[in-house]
């Protein structure tokens, strides 16, 4: 359905840059080296062609015992078009970051957020990487494989009167 | 929808008619003057505001810290997370038939629309969402229309009683009410139903479903015709929402704004329309849009979407099939009961279908619905086991609560609570 982003991709980026592409279930995807991630973003949506404005999904995928162990996995649509594309960048464990896309489109900012907060996940250059879905003195990333699903936490004190 | 140009309507239903707003001037809540204000230089510092987590003027748990000017918003941190239930570390550990009493508690004013979504995503990943029934798939159209209709009166029922409209409130539970008495007789529950599986779904209409929800929609159409007139032509709602709140064309897709809101701002994405699945591509309806992009806007695509939703109900209703109503495929189906309790093989299917789970060939899909605020994703990862490597929530209202840090400052302080009433934002969903 979408296969043009995918050849988009490849005319404009070298083979190095757009790792693998592929279609499975009616979504087509990308495999972007970590630093062309940004530059891959912009195009996608400056290009006449595929004019991906519309921001969906931003999220990580854990692929326990593979290297490198995290996918950040986009969703993009384009409204104009009605094109689909999914792309992956692939995040190491000793080194879990990737540039962010939130100065792309602004909704990324709380899905990266988010990303940070249950994976951690580190998107260079976001504008204000806190937690969102946990508190701030909660320990660990809780969707990572190896965070035990009956894992308790500390108990925290909250000086009473704080603004944060 | 156009709804500037009716100031006349006052003068024609008589007496007490209000004069209309003098062109040029933004009046916010019927009295002030933003100009005026500007011009009054009186010494203001920025104080912190907090609201939230539990407000009564917010019908969700969201805290907004604030930086106010008086009445003026000057910026707003938006803090979402207090109804974080784990949806995606419980499904992990869930087989794929489990996780539809999850779904149920995303949109849980929507949850027929939830179960679809997911059954949905995990049919494409097992390559039979072509193969379900004709006649499941009409159920699921007529029951994801129905709550769509239970997710638009309640937000609009909710927000119009935090402006202190009451009655419509009433009226619009009311209704509310009719249709879950109907989805309660079909699936046992009043709200988290858990009706839809993955092939089908759990059970067939009941005897004389379609009378009696025809004669519910022909009641609930003169709900809403009280309800509009109750809302649509009242001065004290009008001046709240007219021209607060707007949210450009431009924004919703940065923002990744789907759904009503994004229709309000007159972007026509609407994926029943857009990308049909099931069988919406044969039912005939309109998508309506907005012309400004302000609450009211919001307010009234909302109201016509039920009409919508109606429309197509009722056109289902016409032209269902007779049929099974599951997928005759021992992989996703359990046996039928006669079959579970005499004979051994279907004994043992059954027990492997209940403590396996669905097999699913490993891969992964994203597959989009239209739910309740927007485009509803379900992104799953699946190994090849019964449980899913990682079922991930593509939430509509998380991007639409995000945008409210944008659009909230400059507003003053009584315009947050209409703004966020029309944004819909639904805890279960946006938190997880």
């Amino acid at each position: 359905m979408s296969q043009l982003v995918l050849d988009r991709l490849k005319e404009r980026f070298t083979a190095g840059e757009i790792l693998e592409t592929g279609s499975q279930h009616g979504n087509e995807w990308a495999r972007v080296r970590r630093d062309a991630w940004r530059a891959v973003a912009e195009f996608l949506r400056d290009d006449p062609a595929t004019r991906m404005d519309m921001f969906v999904d931003l999220t990580c995928v854990d692929r326990f015992g593979r290297e490198p162990r995290f996918d950040v996995v986009l969703h993009l649509y384009s409204l104009d078009k009605k094109l689909r594309v999914r792309l992956y960048g692939a995040v190491t464990e000793e080194e879990p970051s990737i540039d962010t896309v939130a100065p792309v489109w602004p909704g990324a900012n709380w899905f990266e957020r988010e990303a940070y907060d249950l994976y951690g996940v580190r998107f260079r250059g976001h504008p204000d990487l806190r937690r969102i879905l946990m508190y701030p003195e909660f320990v660990g990333h809780p969707l990572r494989k190896d965070y035990p699903k009956e894992k308790r936490q500390p108990l925290v004190r909250r000086d009473p009167g704080r603004v944060d | 929808m156009d709804h500037k140009g009716d100031s006349d309507s006052y003068a024609s239903a008589g007496n007490l008619a209000p004069p209309p707003p003098p062109t040029g001037r933004r009046v916010v809540m019927g009295i002030k003057d933003v100009s005026d204000l500007e011009e009054l230089e009186l010494p203001s510092e920025t104080m912190p505001l907090n609201m939230g987590p539990s407000h009564p003027a917010m019908h969700g748990t969201v805290r907004m810290v604030m930086e106010v000017e008086g009445e003026k918003i000057s910026s707003a941190d938006i803090q979402v997370g207090y109804l974080h239930r784990c949806f995606e570390k419980e499904s992990e550990y869930a087989t794929y038939t489990q996780i539809f009493p999850y779904t149920d508690r995303l949109n849980y004013v929507s949850p027929m629309l939830n179960n679809v979504g997911y059954a949905l995503a995990v049919e494409k990943l097992l390559e039979i969402d072509k193969k379900v029934p004709e006649r499941a798939q009409y159920i699921r159209v007529i029951v994801g229309e129905i709550s769509r209709i239970t997710d638009h009166l309640t937000c609009l029922g909710a927000s119009a009683m935090e402006l202190g409209a009451f009655t419509p409130f009433l009226y619009n539970i009311k209704f509310r009410e009719w249709l879950w008495e109907l989805l309660e007789e079909l699936s046992g529950a009043r709200l988290t139903h858990s009706y839809v599986r993955i092939g089908g779904v759990s059970g067939d209409l009941t005897e004389g479903f379609g009378d009696k929800l025809r004669d519910v929609l022909r009641r609930g159409r003169e709900v809403l015709v009280d309800v509009d007139k109750l809302l649509t032509r009242n001065r004290i709602f009008r001046d709240r929402m007219d021209g607060v709140g707007i949210i450009t064309k431009e924004d919703i897709g940065a923002w990744g704004i789907t759904g009503p809101m994004a229709r309000a701002s007159g972007v026509a994405y609407d994926i029943r329309k857009d990308h049909p699945y099931l069988v919406y591509g044969d039912l005939d309806f309109d998508v309506p849009i907005g012309s400004v992009g302000d609450n009211f806007d919001r307010f009234a695509v909302r109201i016509e979407e039920m009409h919508q939703s109606m429309r197509m109900i009722e056109q289902a209703l016409d032209k269902i099939p007779d049929g099974p109503v599951m997928l005759n495929d021992p992989r996703v189906a359990l046996p039928a009961k006669s079959e579970t309790y005499n004979s051994i093989e279907a004994m043992i299917s059954h027990f492997k279908l209940i403590m396996d789970g669905i097999r699913v060939p490993p891969g992964e899909v994203y597959s989009f619905t239209e739910g309740g605020n927007g485009e509803l994703g379900f992104y799953i990862v699946s190994d090849g086991t019964g449980r899913p490597w990682k079922c991930r929530v593509r939430p509509p209202s998380f991007a639409n609560t995000a945008i409210l840090g944008k659009v909230l400052p400059g507003l003053f302080l009584a315009d947050v609570v209409p703004t966020f009433g029309m944004v819909n934002m639904i805890g279960g969903e946006c938190d997880r």
